[in-house]
């Protein structure tokens, strides 16, 4: 398990998150009982097996001590019937097995979609400040371990208690002293196992801590292996992971070692209670030797006992890192969501693209405001250039315009409705957007371009793409529009973007909102991408993310940005003549 | 998996036969307790026909009994112990002898393993052979040597009861290899769609302003249906498949007990076969049975750690194709010259580099310009020996860098990479990496030459701690830390890949400013994107696809380098270009 990859081995709040995973099985209720009533079943017969073998032992014994010849019809009798028990014993172990693959199946798909939906559902926020790494670990990891817990452990603790009861209840069937004397070893071996766990845990977390830091230096390392290089760092880097690599080998070592004598222990007392049996047993036998067999049947008794106690053991653990599991799933589903729109009615049929800003404020953070009382009026078909220094906040504007953060106070409105009166996906039919990292996901170019607008005829598509000159390009790949797009795909950044651009225009959205391209492409493809863009906002309103001087002259509007806030606003020249921020950046050889 | 074991010491093959004779010491006693049990029925049935019988007899028995258990506990701590103790001190070997191996390698070692599989190497991977090593010893010996007491028991008691035995085996063994045989393909494709899972939503997550954008959430979510569909029918086929594994063994678990008590009863009859021979024949085909149900399962087992230990060979086999030289020493100068110099990767069939000259003296500034693609980065690689030229010369103060110790020439080398990564640690620790002894106005110095005014403000200063990666502080100051950083170092030459681009146009200038002032005596190698950046520079290289296609000053290009000319125009401007002229 790689050090990124987060899975909590303990729940916080154990009785609520247990209490709330087996609400959710609730439609899978009546199922549930009929797994159970065969894991009952399947364990009675197998629990009655040994009495029942004990009836031929006790045939032969008597005939051998009698001297005299055993009933063998008796024997093949008693036989059939074990062969009977033991064959629907597993019959119905197996029935309880698949009946439980299904409903873990269908929970943990269950659980997999929900996260998937929810995904859609939360606000951008959540996903600025967390990492991907760690909802991707609760697709995968946590819903995987919560399917293997409950496909194996829901019928094991019934399988496990019913054999224990059952053990019990033979033990004393067949001798109550020797019964006894098993019982008294129980808490004896609890407590000596609770003390070796006790004693050990400390080396398992020193063990993982231990692994944990060793994994960071050696992605440190490896990851910035060219400075450790010329930085001559290697020593320095090696007698650092020795450090912590001894430090984990002597946890290691002991949590091995530990854990590895939990076992030889607890065996030693089964072992201690087992001399005892035979003995306390032989002494009985003395008097009535037919207890002789009693003895062979309590042992297997003593030993089903002994084991499913082991595995009770073992269980209980599984069952705490799946609740500890579901309870990183219900959290994550638990996040507030974006507020529902369904009362929201207001719409624009026919949209002119009169964008106005009205006394904004907005922060990303409560409390902390960045852009205040901001107020603007761009014009339909007008094109408004945002620029600032690299962090200045450009795609707050973004953020914004597109309803993917609300702000604070203030409204934002177009052809004078406000974008707070419509739903989220109503505001954003009206904007194509084209950002500057470039998505494409694992589906044809064809699907990548027509992404949202499945309507879309192949010719549209492809005028689409001629006017994005990356049409002759999509010829020249191999499968044309139908190639696959995935990692390994040989398409640069540039021609990334040109897709993007084609994607724009065949939503043809009345508005845009355009990333211009920084350093990553050529120059050639840069032309391309230029013209692709000033096709793409001919006529319509646009706000563009500008960084080439000849968009900024040629926008009717300029906010320029710094630490968030939108510093100045105005055309070029009147910017210029102010001689602020905007006129600093444009001097100091604005190659923005 | 055994190339690795040479990394075992001496005295760990020792201790493992020391293992082997516990493991053989524990499954005696565990036979001789089992054979007890046996003679205390013999003693009742004795009993039972006549012969004397008291408890003392029987105490006396028990009280061995006891010791048996006894000793079967200390070997078993024991076994734990020595196995523990070889399994760790492999893995610590191991880890020791990677770590190192990798800190060898060169850059085109890194590129043919990837970062990130190093990762899983020196880490997962190791640590799967750790438990591989462990299981092994403790449980791998344990079964043939108490299938083959058992077998040795039981041979000859019973030719019948034997057969059913075997046959049992052959039952047991038929159930694991069908189970096995169409499960585990299974397990390698669950383990794919799992990715497949991982990739959609990991691509809804870094798409997400675009999937809202064009209200395409509807499709993705149906896209992820179709894949959690496809995982979930093939979950539910393995688990229904392996939900045979326990009834099958059970039912020939019982099937054989059931079979042996049967044919028991028909050889008593003849008069072949003891009662208590009959009843210890049971407990031992059961440990065998158990002992081939572990063997088939260290079948399962072994392999995963065979795989992961072939990966770990595989590092360990690598030797890296740049050496040390013999060693010079130089006086410090700080010229570079790079003669007809040729790079291309190696397998490529096309050079990255071609026909490259130049040469760069004692405090000047050198810059390389292109699109991307063009070489720029592959070229100043060359200088720190990340990879060698195919063909032509690098000198370094005069003389060829392949004749250098590597520790020389990065002695004289500053380098700030393009992505300003920071270690774990504070920014102090940070700034004397290249100096442990750096005194506090040298750091103080560095940082003001760096435009780092930042410091100043953050908790602790200096001793601000810095996150893995340095992912606490934007990029812009990882990049003015990593120059930072190699000032720090005060090296004859400096390089920097494309270290200002996070930076703002007025801090790139300022900055730069300084280092021309400070570092006046060190040769700079500047890659940028940004005509800006590099207009002053007293030589800028232009590259296109791998060739100089110019070199001179700023003002010289524009009027002789079409290349250069086209991307100074698309970034400064048409006027402003013409302006400069």
């Amino acid at each position: 398990m790689g050090p990124n990859k987060k899975s909590a081995d303990k729940a916080k709040n154990f009785k609520k998150s247990f209490k709330r995973l087996i609400l959710s099985l609730k439609p899978h209720y009546v199922s549930i009982i009929f797994g159970l009533l065969f894991a009952i079943l399947g364990t009675v017969l197998a629990l009655a097996l040994p009495n029942v073998m004990k009836i031929i032992s006790e045939e032969i014994f008597t005939a051998v001590e009698l001297n005299i010849s055993i009933d063998l019809q008796r024997v093949m009798t008693v036989a059939i019937w074990l062969i009977a028990m033991c064959i629907s014993s597993a019959l119905f172990e197996y029935l309880q097995g698949i009946i439980m693959a299904k409903i873990s199946a269908k929970v943990t798909k269950n659980m997999r979609t929900q996260i998937s939906e929810k995904i859609n559902r939360l606000p951008l926020k959540y996903f600025d400040s967390q990492t991907y790494g760690d909802i991707l670990s609760r697709v995968t990891n946590d819903v995987d371990t919560i399917g293997q817990s409950l496909n194996s452990n829901l019928s094991s603790i019934i399988t496990c208690v019913t054999m224990v009861i059952g053990a019990l209840v033979m033990m004393f069937v067949n001798s109550w002293q020797l019964t006894l004397i098993t019982l008294a070893s129980t808490p004896v071996s609890i407590v000596i196992v609770l003390l070796i766990v006790k004693f050990s845990q400390k080396y398992f977390v020193r063990q993982q801590n231990s692994l944990g830091e060793l994994n960071g230096i050696i992605e440190e390392n490896y990851s910035a292996h060219n400075i450790v290089k010329t930085f001559n760092a290697e020593q320095k880097a090696q007698n650092d992971f020795e450090k912590v690599n001894k430090v984990l080998y002597s946890s290691g070592f002991k949590s091995h070692f530990f854990s590895g004598i939990l076992y030889p222990v607890m065996n030693f007392i089964t072992n201690l209670v087992y001399v005892l049996v035979c003995v306390v047993g032989g002494i009985i036998s003395i008097e009535t030797p037919i207890f002789a067999i009693t003895i062979v049947a309590f042992i297997e008794y003593m030993r089903i006992f002994n084991q499913q106690i082991g595995s009770l053991a073992q269980i209980s653990g599984t069952v705490q890192s799946a609740v500890a599991a579901s309870e990183r799933v219900f959290e994550f589903l638990d996040e507030p969501e974006q507020a529902e729109e369904n009362e929201k009615t207001a719409k624009i049929t026919d949209v002119k693209g009169l964008v106005e800003f009205k006394n904004v404020c907005f922060g990303y953070e409560e409390g902390k405001e960045i852009i205040h009382n901001f107020s603007a009026k761009i014009l339909p078909g007008q094109k408004v250039a945002i620029v600032g220094p690299t962090g200045a906040g450009k795609t707050t504007m973004v953020n914004l315009l597109m309803r993917f953060y609300d702000i604070n106070s203030g409204d934002i409105t177009i052809d004078g409705v406000s974008i707070y009166d419509m739903k989220r996906e109503d505001v954003r039919e009206l904007f194509g957007m084209v950002l500057q990292d470039t998505w494409v996901f694992d589906g044809t170019i064809r699907e990548n371009i027509a992404y949202g607008s499945e309507d879309k005829t192949n010719e549209e598509i492809e005028k689409a793409c001629s006017f994005a000159h990356i049409d002759h390009f999509i010829r020249s790949l191999p499968g044309g529009y139908d190639m696959m797009l995935d990692e390994t795909a040989n398409i640069s950044q540039g021609q990334r973007q040109l897709l993007t651009i084609a994607r724009a225009m065949v939503n043809n959205a009345p508005m845009l909102i355009l990333d211009e391209a920084t350093s990553s492409v050529d120059t050639r493809t840069e032309i391309q991408i230029q013209k692709a863009m000033d096709k793409l906002t001919e006529g319509r309103t646009s706000f563009v993310i500008a960084h080439r001087l000849s968009t900024i002259q040629n926008a009717d509007q300029i906010l320029v940005m710094r630490d968030g806030n939108i510093v100045e606003q105005g055309t070029h020249e009147q910017l210029l003549a102010k001689n602020g921020f905007y006129a600093e950046l444009y001097n100091s050889g604005i190659q923005a | 998996m055994l190339k690795l074991l040479k990394y075992l010491k001496w005295y760990d093959y020792l201790l493992s036969l020391v293992v082997v004779a516990f493991v053989v010491g524990q499954v005696w006693l565990n036979i001789r307790l089992i054979e007890s049990m046996g003679e205390i029925v013999a003693l009742i049935q004795a009993h039972a026909e006549g012969a004397p019988l008291t408890s003392e007899m029987l105490w006396d028995l028990g009280i061995k009994m006891i010791l048996m258990a006894v000793g079967i506990c200390l070997c078993v701590i024991v076994i734990a112990f020595l196995a523990s103790k070889i399994s760790t001190s492999f893995s610590r070997t191991l880890r020791s002898k990677v770590f190192s191996k990798v800190n060898s390698f060169s850059m085109e070692e890194m590129n043919k393993f990837s970062t990130a599989s190093l990762i899983t190497r020196s880490t997962n991977d190791i640590r799967q052979v750790e438990q591989t090593v462990f299981m092994t010893l403790r449980m791998a010996i344990m079964a043939p040597v108490m299938a083959g007491f058992s077998i040795a028991k039981i041979v000859g008691s019973s030719m019948e009861l034997t057969w059913a035995t075997v046959i049992s085996v052959l039952l047991l063994l038929v159930l694991i290899i069908f189970l096995f045989i169409f499960a585990v393909p299974k397990f390698t494709s669950i383990q794919k769609k799992t990715d497949k899972i991982n990739n959609v939503t990991r691509e809804n997550l870094t798409g997400i302003r675009v999937v809202r954008a064009y209200n395409a959430e509807k499709e993705q979510e149906q896209k992820f249906e179709i894949v959690n569909e496809d995982l979930t029918k093939t979950n539910l086929f393995v688990n229904r498949l392996m939900a045979l594994l326990s009834p099958g063994m059970n039912i020939i678990m019982n099937g054989l007990s059931v079979a042996i008590y049967v044919l028991g009863a028909y050889l008593i009859n003849g008069g072949s076969l003891e009662y208590s021979t009959m009843v210890t024949f049971v407990s031992y085909a059961m440990n065998i049975l158990m002992s081939f149900m572990f063997i088939s399962m260290m079948f399962v087992m072994v392999p995963r750690g065979v795989v992961s230990g072939r990966r770990i060979n595989e590092i360990l086999s690598t030797t890296t194709k740049i050496h040390d030289g013999e060693g010079v020493k130089t006086e410090n100068e700080g010229s570079v010259e790079f003669k007809n110099v040729f790079f291309k990767y190696p397998d490529a069939e096309e050079y990255v580099l071609e026909d490259i000259s130049f040469k760069v003296n004692k405090g000047e500034t050198i810059a390389f310009i292109g699109s991307t693609g063009s070489g720029k980065s592959t070229l100043i690689n060359l200088i720190p020996r990340f990879f060698d030229a195919s063909e032509g010369e690098i000198l370094v103060d005069g003389v060829d860098i392949k004749q250098y110790k590597l520790s020389e020439l990065n002695d004289k080398i500053g380098y700030v990479p393009q992505k300003g990564y920071l270690f774990s640690g504070t920014i102090r620790s940070n700034l004397c990496y290249g100096d442990e002894n750096a005194s506090e106005e040298k750091l103080i110095e560095a940082l003001k030459i760096s435009q780092s005014n930042f410091v100043k403000k953050l908790d602790g200063g200096l001793d601000h701690p810095i996150a893995q990666g340095g992912t606490n502080v934007s990029g812009g100051q990882r990049q003015r830390l990593s120059i930072a950083r190699a000032i720090v170092k005060q090296p004859e030459i400096y390089i920097f890949d494309d270290s200002f681009s996070a930076l703002d146009y007025k801090t790139d200038k300022t900055l730069r400013k300084a280092l021309k002032k400070y570092t006046k005596d060190a040769t700079k190698i500047i890659v940028a994107q940004r005509v800006g950046t590099i207009l002053d520079a007293d030589k800028i290289v232009v590259l296109n696809e791998g060739k100089m296609v110019g070199m001179g000053t700023h003002d010289e290009l524009l009027k002789t380098c079409e290349v250069y000319r086209e991307i100074a125009e698309s970034q400064l401007g048409k006027e402003a270009v013409d302006g400069t002229k």
